[in-house]
């Protein structure tokens, strides 16, 4: 090991702070083998003399002191040698009043940040990879419907072996059975042709595409680059090695006779949607005729929002999104063959995402007759009773035919938190993907049954690496957003089988080649990083020890956070190298008085926004030490003991939003870091140390003029509870 | 029970001005909240729209509602799909007029008829003639009553020499007012083919 | 240079009409800016806004066609400028209806032959503040000003119907300028905000629905009080006459003191040209202009534009 530190004076740091005592620091105190000095680090020179250092003199383990490291990554980007960054500018003095009197504190900030870096750069390693990494490269794409067709043949266009497993007989699924679509297209004025036989054919006749009609996953293993799917169907089973998977499994309508009230099932001229485009496909422009005795339909009804946003806990609580849309368009098909016909959609809101608000308009210019009302009853012989809303009286009308917009429910399989639940139909729900996970078969559920994909930042993301969810699997859609939907779907498993095979994470922590280190004669087999890890990515043997399956990890830390005995960690961050920082820092001792706090910020929204509050020169308190972790989930509680044994005052935990609507990026991470110090409340009672010792937040990457305030609030806190008494002890 | 085939809805897009657009509208209500008058409709736009979807014939007709418009045209700007509000309120009222339907004592009805009766005789409004025919619309006591109540508007604006008390004798007219009847008449002729209302 | 239109004055500026001091100020500013207006002759009522219970739809739309044809063929050449701003409405409306609709045309042709009148569809409909903004321009008003209005506090009630639906000069529909701007180009002082600004005095129905009318005049006037103005200004000859001849009533039945001044801006701009107290119309008030009375009566030298 070969170390070099670089003291950069760009920026005005050179101006606002000693860097010689801080080239000297990293000799005598860091212990680094080369340190320099340069006025201008990030320039073409600048940049060849760390190269020059690292090829003519070896240097193996680098620390800038400079800006942070979310900055110049281009300039700075040596890969082979360990490699971590002093924040000098955002985190110090960009954050300090460039006043006389903040010098001294804006320097000992400094100094810290320093003998952090040095810390830290000499616990690093460089990663040296995973011979497991799988290379296949071959996309399995679950579901035949427009989601999986167009997903197919977007990865098969883009040069990928692709191979669907359909459940049913044959490809196109919804799509395929619908009479017209709804317009996505100018002047968006009539219903349009679905364009699925075409797109069947495409796919059917693609050179890279394999295709399993009335097939089913029976079981998937493995990890991104060496998943293997057993398809099962009446042929038997095949067992298929694939690179990502993309699960396109749709939905079922809502089953219409759980709305007794609506008599569906009671007559034939009462029909859902689906039920309607039979008819349609049927009549094939011919006037669609009433089911129960052939005669012409007079009077349609469509009744909007049957069973969906339904308060009561009986049916559907959401909007299914597509179902205003689609009843236009199927009143359109009855007053396009004649505009005679008496057609009634009864609306709670009429919702027409996208473009749909020209479709609208064409409706109403046709004649279709819209009402806002509230449908209480559908009688067998079709009188439909509501509640005219804008009239405000009770009303009715004796219709010929009734068409029922009822809701979408996933066809997201089993919920893992809850296997034996019934999904929205009463049915137990199969498997789709039989994953041979310890966590689960299926991917995990966020809301209302439907697959969790991280809506906020990572959509068609799910829980499990390498497995994409697209379609209304995720979300109610429409075809439009579906088709879009599988697109971006496609789009990320490619990224996922490329960076498998070189061994890099894929999203989030985009490139990261660390991998997690066991040592497992540490281990007491508790189970904790097997069953906290948010995606999955640990399988348990036969003794009962973790085995990793290496491309399922997001490389977020979650289970080094979780692990008591600490024998968990990743050769560029671990239990030691953020230890070594936290130890790293001088802290005063209590006559001094002057506190140290640490802030262990999340490097997905708190780190940026702590930057940004930098660019934007707003001051926090200079008693703040901020170390970077890459979720607060992989924050270790031996963290919070080595700080408190070190005489911190106080420790901040930043990460972001968890809960329903959650925003961490690892989804999981911080919930459990909350939890985690819920329990460490405790031991600091024991302690006898005051609670507002470890504080957690929850932070967003908005939060810029938030977090200087957060700070200076909590530097107030440790103000009035005094500095901590267990100074000096470390 | 509201019957919701479409046959008034169908009556009104032939015989009404501007009638085609009343299946346009889409129930957002900003109409009703920008009227001047709102709190004075029995029946907001909104809901007289939605009446007439609804086949509610007689009451649309009968109403006073559209009586209560007073042509300041708010809600035609902002209606999100650009209905022609007033044009269809003063067209309702118009057709409700033509079938006998409005109600009889509405004093805007009234005044409609009075006011143009009154420009068409001559092809110049007559303003003194106007104001005696409103207030003496009711008899001639109650005339009295109501000019008499009004008496400080009216020597004010006879002060400020805005008001003729010789107009009734010597009225503003218009030189070619055989011409303007004989055009009138046509007009008349041709809109009442139009609407249906010549058998 | 002269600019030439083709006069309709409506019915309430006719000699002795309920707006003839609104004639007599624009008159008075016209020959300051020398603008010439010629009376379309024979012209008719329009029936404004309040007709279409006797008239139905084309009778309207006729009756403007006429003063059309009139001017086609007496005034060739030359817009149609209206300065009632129900006139200008519905002109503007049969006009565009005809400009759209070939049949339409061609019936309002068919009614006007029998008063030996064609229309040939070629008309511009204006009212005379366009004519002012647009054709003569801000700058151009403000040459002639030899009495800045200063130290007056002039609240812009613009109303509905120079407003919407047709909208002076591409202005917003909420919150129109032009008038304030008018005010501040003869040096007097709009009000900044005025909530009241483009709500309806009652139009018509100040007549058949006093009461409900009057309630909206009140606001209308006590806003203006809110905010400090020493009198209205207003395009509009029934907003003018509304607004200001029923405070009386007003403050009779709801016990008010309201005696706030309502002028037109064209005497407004006859005052600041330099107009004396008849030029522009001052004497036809109910509620007295003291203070644009007071400034026309000083004396100072004329300009000319």
């Amino acid at each position: 090991m070969k170390t070099a530190a670089y003291i950069c004076g760009g920026c005005g740091i050179a101006e606002r702070l000693d860097t010689g005592r801080l080239a000297k620091l990293a000799e005598r105190e860091g212990k680094i083998n080369m340190v320099r000095q340069h006025p201008f680090l990030c320039s073409t020179e600048g940049v060849q003399a760390i190269r020059d250092d690292i090829e003519k003199e070896g240097a193996t383990h680098v620390v800038l002191a400079a800006c942070s490291r979310r900055a110049k990554t281009e300039a700075f980007h040596f890969p082979g040698v360990a490699l971590t960054r002093a924040n000098l500018r955002e985190g110090v003095i960009w954050v300090q009043p460039a006043t006389d009197d903040a010098r001294e504190l804006a320097q000992q900030m400094a100094d810290d940040y320093v003998r952090m870096g040095c810390a830290e750069v000499t616990r690093m390693m460089v990663p040296a990879g995973n011979p497991q990494t799988g290379k296949n490269k071959r996309i399995l794409v679950v579901g035949g419907g427009i989601s999986g067709l167009t997903a197919a043949l977007a990865a098969a266009n883009a040069g990928y072996e692709t191979l669907i497993v359909e459940r049913t007989p044959q490809l196109g699924g919804w799509a395929g059975a619908l009479y017209r679509r709804i317009p996505d297209r100018e002047p968006f004025r009539d219903p349009a042709d679905t364009d699925v036989a075409a797109l069947v054919d495409a796919v059917a006749s693609h050179p890279r595409i394999g295709i399993h009609v009335g097939a089913t996953v029976a079981k998937t293993s493995g990890a991104p680059g060496r998943f293997t799917a057993t398809i099962a169907s009446a042929k038997g089973e095949i067992i298929e090695e694939v690179g990502a998977i993309v699960q396109a499994t749709g939905f079922t309508p809502y089953d219409a006779t759980r709305l007794a009230e609506f008599s569906y099932g009671k007559s034939p001229d009462i029909v859902d949607q689906a039920g309607l485009e039979r008819l349609a496909k049927s009549a094939d422009g011919r006037a669609i005729a009433r089911p129960s005795n052939g005669a012409p339909v007079k009077t349609v009804v469509f009744v909007q929002c049957a069973g969906q946003r339904d308060d009561s806990g009986r049916h559907l609580p959401y909007c299914s999104g597509f179902c205003c849309a689609a009843s236009i368009k199927q009143a359109m098909y009855f007053k396009d063959a004649s505009p005679a016909i008496n057609t009634v959609v009864i609306y709670t809101d009429l919702r027409v995402p996208g473009n749909g608000e020209d479709f609208y308009r064409s409706a109403q210019a046709k004649g279709i007759t819209f009402t806002k009302g509230k449908v209480s009853a559908v009688e067998p012989d079709g009188t439909v009773r509501f509640r005219d809303l804008i009239l405000d009286e009770e009303s009715a009308i004796e219709a010929d035919l009734v068409v029922l917009a009822t809701g979408q429910v996933p066809n997201s399989g089993v919920n893992i938190e809850a296997p034996d639940q019934e999904n929205a139909n009463g049915l137990k729900p199969i498997s789709v993907l039989n994953l041979d996970y310890r966590q689960g078969r299926d991917l995990p559920q966020l809301r209302h049954g439907f697959s969790d994909s991280h809506f906020i930042c990572f959509p068609y993301e799910t829980r499990r690496t390498g497995i994409y969810t697209a379609g209304p699997v995720r979300r109610p859609m429409d075809i439009a957003q579906a088709a879009e939907d599988a697109t971006g779907a496609a789009l990320k498993a490619i990224q996922a089988v490329e960076n498998a095979q070189l061994g890099r994470a894929a999203h989030p922590r985009s490139g990261d080649l660390s991998f997690p280190i066991v040592r497992l004669d540490g281990c007491t087999q508790c189970k904790r990083c097997t069953v906290e890890c948010p995606f999955g990515a640990i399988e348990e043997e036969a003794r009962g020890f973790p085995v990793f399956n290496e491309s399922r990890c997001r490389r977020c830390g979650t289970c080094m956070g979780a692990c008591p005995v600490r024998v968990i960690s990743f050769e560029n961050y671990s239990v030691d190298s953020v230890a070594a920082q936290i130890r790293a820092v001088e802290v005063p001792d209590e006559t001094e008085e002057k506190p140290r706090i640490l802030i262990l910020a999340c490097e997905n929204d708190a780190l940026p926004a702590l930057d940004m509050a930098g660019m934007q020169r707003l001051s926090y308190s200079a008693f703040a030490r901020v170390v970077p972790v890459r979720c607060l989930g992989s924050v270790n509680v031996s963290w919070i003991t080595d700080a408190i044994n070190a005489g911190y005052d106080g420790i901040m935990l930043m990460g972001c939003k968890h809960g329903d609507d959650y925003q961490c990026h690892f989804v999981k991470g911080s919930e459990l870091a909350a939890y985690r110090m819920s329990k460490v409340e405790d031991t600091l009672k024991q302690m006898a140390l005051e609670r507002e010792r470890v504080a957690t937040y929850e932070v967003a990457i908005t939060d810029i003029e938030r977090l200087p305030r957060l700070i200076d609030e909590y530097a107030k806190t440790i103000e009035r509870i005094g500095l901590s008494p267990m100074k000096g002890f470390a | 029970m509201s019957d919701y085939a479409g046959d008034f809805l169908r009556e009104v897009e032939a015989r009404v001005e501007e009638g085609e657009w009343v299946k346009m509208c889409m129930q957002c209500g900003v109409c009703a909240g920008s009227c001047p008058f709102g709190e004075h409709w029995e029946h907001s736009p909104q809901k007289i729209f939605m009446m007439i979807r609804a086949g509610k014939r007689e009451e649309v007709l009968t109403s006073d509602s559209m009586w209560m418009c007073t042509s300041c045209y708010n809600c035609v700007v902002r209606c999100p799909r650009e209905l022609p509000i007033t044009q269809i309120m003063h067209g309702l009222a118009t057709y409700a007029e033509r079938l006998g339907l409005a109600p009889k004592m509405q004093p805007t009805r009234r005044f409609s008829l009075v006011f143009w009766n009154n420009c068409t005789k001559t092809g110049r409004v007559n303003e003194l003639k106007l104001v005696m025919q409103v207030y003496f619309r009711n008899g001639f006591i109650a005339g009295l009553k109501e000019a008499w109540n009004m008496r400080r508007v009216g020597l004010g604006l006879l002060l400020a020499k805005r008001m003729n008390p010789f107009e009734l004798f010597l009225p503003h007219r218009c030189k070619d007012q055989k011409g303007i009847q004989a055009m009138l008449k046509k007009a008349y002729e041709i809109e009442d083919r139009k609407r249906g209302f010549d058998s | 240079m002269k600019k030439e239109y083709a006069f309709y004055p409506g019915c309430s500026s006719q000699l002795r009409g309920s707006a003839s001091n609104y004639l007599t100020s624009v008159n008075s500013m016209c020959e300051t800016l020398d603008i010439k207006m010629t009376p379309i002759p024979d012209w008719n009522c329009c029936g404004a806004s309040i007709s279409y219970a006797g008239s139905g739809e084309l009778a309207r739309h006729v009756m403007n066609a006429r003063n059309f044809a009139l001017a086609e063929t007496h005034l060739p050449g030359q817009d149609v400028v209206a300065t009632c701003a129900a006139c200008w409405l519905g002109a503007k409306e049969t006009q565009e209806k005809l400009d759209a609709s070939s049949q339409l045309l061609a019936e309002t042709n068919e009614a006007l032959k029998q008063a030996g009148l064609k229309y040939e569809a070629k008309a511009q409909v204006r009212h005379m503040v366009e004519v002012l903004i647009e054709d003569i321009g801000y700058e151009s008003i403000a040459k002639p000003v030899v009495k800045p209005l200063e130290g007056v506090k002039f609240a812009g009630y613009v109303g509905c119907q120079t407003n919407r639906p047709f909208g002076i000069a591409g202005e917003s529909f909420e919150n129109p300028m032009y008038l304030d701007k008018m005010v501040e180009t003869v040096g007097g002082e709009p009000l900044t905000k005025y909530e009241q600004k483009v709500s309806c005095c009652g139009g018509a129905l100040a007549f058949s629905e006093p009461d409900k009318s009057q309630k909206q005049i009140k606001q209308i006037v006590e806003s203006a009080y809110d905010h400090g103005a020493d009198m209205i200004v207003t395009p509009c000859p029934l907003c003018q006459a509304n607004v200001e001849i029923y405070q009386s009533e007003i403050n009779r039945k709801h016990g008010t003191k309201l005696a706030m001044p309502v002028a037109y801006y064209s005497q407004l701009l006859a005052v600041a040209y330099g107009a004396t107290p008849k030029q522009a119309g001052l004497d036809g008030h109910v509620i007295q202009p003291k203070k644009l009375q007071d400034i026309a009566i000083k004396v100072v030298p004329l300009k000319k534009a």
